[in-house]
């Protein structure tokens, strides 16, 4: 269906990244934000509590990250859309009840506007170092979705694929934003709602005393029923059975696990997105995301100035990661080059893929800045060769 | 080879209670005197006597033996995490202002774990019905000292008997703005229903705590011989002061418990309050979150 015009601000703006990530969540559909503030995330929540109230969207600012969690979780389950927005050290407060959203299959998007780390770290400066606390960081086994934009403009954009993807595959989408991206501005062009696609939440059309939450018939993704509409279903973070009851077996773990996994590892092919640039015939492939591909072009111009063939990769989607395509480019480059804004994370991920056969060269930066574009071009000579 | 058994005269009487539980469930896991049972029982004749409609009505629970509470009413019901009860359960009331969304859930849940979420709902005067069962120990985990073990009291891990002052759970939610606190024990059968339906009629952060042995660990530990003992031990050592002041309300090993309603009063709710404030300074501009939720019809 198309956008409620109510949230969305047509129109060519000046925007950071976080406004235009909450412009992209209001035109998205959401309409309950709970949040607590955190640097560099908090403009997020900000530009929606000036909003919200007229458009008929609620936000509330909790007593901590995981009441805000736990509460985005809850009102998801009245059909509302629902966000909640981060940094690091309150991302790893979430990380229960994301766990909780995931075993429950709550649609609702959670955004990390990341920064340096480990605990208190550079509050107000960049970095990318939760990519794998997002892939990992909540208990027990669990696929995820998490996208990671490299503009403004994709802040907006993104956010309104975040949440329909949260609401095809019943999951937790994270969006994994960098500070630079938050508080960079450009122009964002946030086009006429009618032209904005939304997956709205759609309901069962089972009739009460015939449904189970957790039924699939054969489908990846059961049916959704909300609270409030005589269906008196029960749902719960234990281990259950398709009626969502509890059931403690290793027969019932492994159903009820392997669907979760099965739901997001099946569909990959359709969620997983890239940018990809001349590839072919390439020696080297430099694959990154965030702030760090623009940085990463530069650094890759500069290699093709002195001759060298280069391709890139940019992730998009970055949970579930392209495994397929970096497989395929394995056979056919000598090294991959990863820049990333922490000491090697999707590099693992990579050389993963790439099985041996290309290298898998990690350019790190700890935080608090981003790569000088010709540390990322000596990495390609040197990996050219 | 088949066998036939023949029940010619079989008594098929529904438990008066059955229709608000979820029968293909029972038996449930609590052991035999535990107070969690009792406390239902009324939950459930309040649900009944109070009429509410059970399709708008929802139960949320954390984790523990109370806990478990979400996974037997036949409502919609949410098992959640340990200690987030009341935020997700503000989750639900937020998103569909409509809803009667109940908390049920353990003492230490919601007063150990989850104690910031307790005082700050409490504050913002959220719209929910918060039942404690209070049975002075983490039950589901083995008995280990909760923040209302009575000082002296032996649990698990204070094995020589607790030390730390526990929490006057009455006198932290009326201090944090509770529009009704009451407290009963478990064997208060008919004054714990009317306070449970008293709750359900109220708007605001009411909370109720129900008195309960732990027939299991607590009983056992303490050596207060079986549920049951301890449960008419707590009956009959109640002292009924309705109105009581809630700086009296702690409780000591073993001693009188004050029971009653203490509070009672009207206060703006935390949407009330949204509304009223968002209607004043936007006027026309502000459109409410709609009562039946927020969501976008496909
Ligand atoms: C985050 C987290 N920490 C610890 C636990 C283990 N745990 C489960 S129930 C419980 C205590 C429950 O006590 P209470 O709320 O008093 O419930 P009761 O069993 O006494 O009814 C604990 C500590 C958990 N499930 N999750
Ligand atoms: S362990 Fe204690 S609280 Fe838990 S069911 Fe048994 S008696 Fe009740
Ligand atoms: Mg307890």
């Amino acid at each position: 269906m198309k956008a409620d015009p109510a949230g969305v601000l047509t129109g060519a703006h000046y925007l950071d990244g976080d406004f235009a990530c909450g412009e992209g969540a209001m035109a998205a559909g959401c309409r309950f934000t709970a949040g607590y503030p955190i640097t560099p995330s908090t403009e997020v929540v900000e530009r929606i509590a000036r909003r919200f109230p007229t458009m008929g969207g609620l936000f509330i600012q909790m007593e901590d990250e995981m009441a805000s969690m736990a509460a985005i979780v809850g009102a998801s389950w009245t059909g509302t859309k629902t966000l909640t927005v981060t940094s690091g050290p309150g991302f790893s407060l979430m990380m229960e009840n994301i766990g909780l959203a995931v075993m429950m299959e709550t649609p609702c998007v959670v955004v990390n506007v990341q920064r340096g780390g480990p605990s208190t770290g550079l509050p107000t400066m960049t970095g990318q170092a939760d990519m794998m606390q997002a892939r990992w960081g909540s208990h027990g086994d669990y696929e995820i979705i998490a996208l990671s934009p490299q503009s403004p403009q994709e802040a907006f954009d993104l956010m309104i694929d975040a949440f329909n993807l949260a609401e095809l595959y019943r999951v937790p989408v994270l969006f994994m934003m960098d500070e630079c991206v938050g508080h960079m501005t450009e122009k964002v062009v946030i086009p006429p709602a009618e032209e904005i696609e939304i997956v709205p939440r759609t309901l069962t059309s089972v009739p009460p005393g015939e449904y189970w939450p957790y039924h699939v018939n054969g489908k990846y993704v059961p049916e959704f029923a909300r609270a409030g509409d005589g269906y008196r279903f029960h749902t719960t973070g234990l281990t259950h059975d398709e009626r969502g009851y509890p059931d403690m077996s290793a027969e019932c773990q492994e159903k009820c696990v392997h669907r979760l996994l099965e739901k997001i590892k099946n569909n990959a092919d359709k969620i997983v997105r890239f940018d990809e640039e001349q590839t072919d015939g390439a020696d080297v492939v430099v694959v990154s995301y965030g702030i760090t591909a623009r940085v990463a072009r530069m650094g890759v111009d500069l290699a093709r100035k002195k001759g060298l063939k280069v391709g890139i990769i940019r992730l998009i989607v970055v949970w579930p990661f392209p495994e397929k395509r970096i497989r395929e480019l394995a056979g056919n480059i000598k090294a991959f080059v990863v820049p990333e804004i922490n000491y090697g994370q999707m590099v693992l991920e990579v050389e993963r893929c790439a099985a041996g056969q290309a290298s898998a060269i990690c350019v790190p930066h700890g935080g608090g800045g981003v790569h000088d574009p010709n540390d990322i071009c000596e990495a390609i000579v040197r990996a050219a060769k | 080879m088949t066998t036939v058994t023949q029940q010619t005269e079989m008594v098929a009487e529904e438990h008066p209670i059955a229709p608000y539980l979820r029968m293909d469930r029972i038996p449930h896991i609590w052991c035999p005197t535990c107070g969690i049972g009792t406390a239902v029982k009324c939950f459930a004749t309040a649900l009944e006597e109070t009429g509410v409609d059970l399709d708008k009505t929802a139960v949320v629970s954390g984790i523990g033996c109370t806990g478990r509470v979400a996974g037997y009413m036949k409502l919609d019901a949410f098992h959640t995490t340990h200690g987030r009860a009341i935020p997700f359960a503000t989750g639900l009331k937020l998103g569909r202002p409509e809803l009667l969304v109940i908390v049920f859930s353990g003492d230490g849940d919601l007063a150990g774990i989850g104690g910031n979420h307790f005082i700050h709902a409490a504050r913002r005067n959220i719209d929910l019905l918060i039942i404690m069962v209070n049975n002075f120990i983490y039950g589901m985990t083995g008995g280990q000292n909760a923040p209302t073990t009575p000082l002296t009291a032996r649990s698990s891990t204070m094995p020589f008997g607790n030390f730390e002052r526990p929490f006057n759970l009455p006198h932290l939610a009326a201090s944090c703005g509770a529009t009704y606190v009451a407290r009963w024990t478990s064997l208060h059968i008919r004054r714990l229903t009317k306070s449970f339906k008293e709750g359900i009629e109220r708007k605001g952060f009411r909370f109720i705590e129900v008195i309960a042995p732990c027939s299991t660990l607590y009983a056992r530990l303490n050596k207060l011989g079986t549920g049951f003992n301890l449960m008419r031990f707590y009956h009959d050592n109640a002292e009924i002061c309705h109105g009581a002041d809630t700086r009296d309300l702690g409780i000591d090993f073993q001693n009188k418990l004050i029971c009653g309603k203490f509070v009672d009063e009207e206060r703006p709710t935390f949407l009330e309050s949204m509304h009223e404030h968002y209607n004043k300074i936007l006027g026309d501009r502000y459109v409410p979150i709609p009562p039946e939720g927020g969501m976008i019809h496909g």
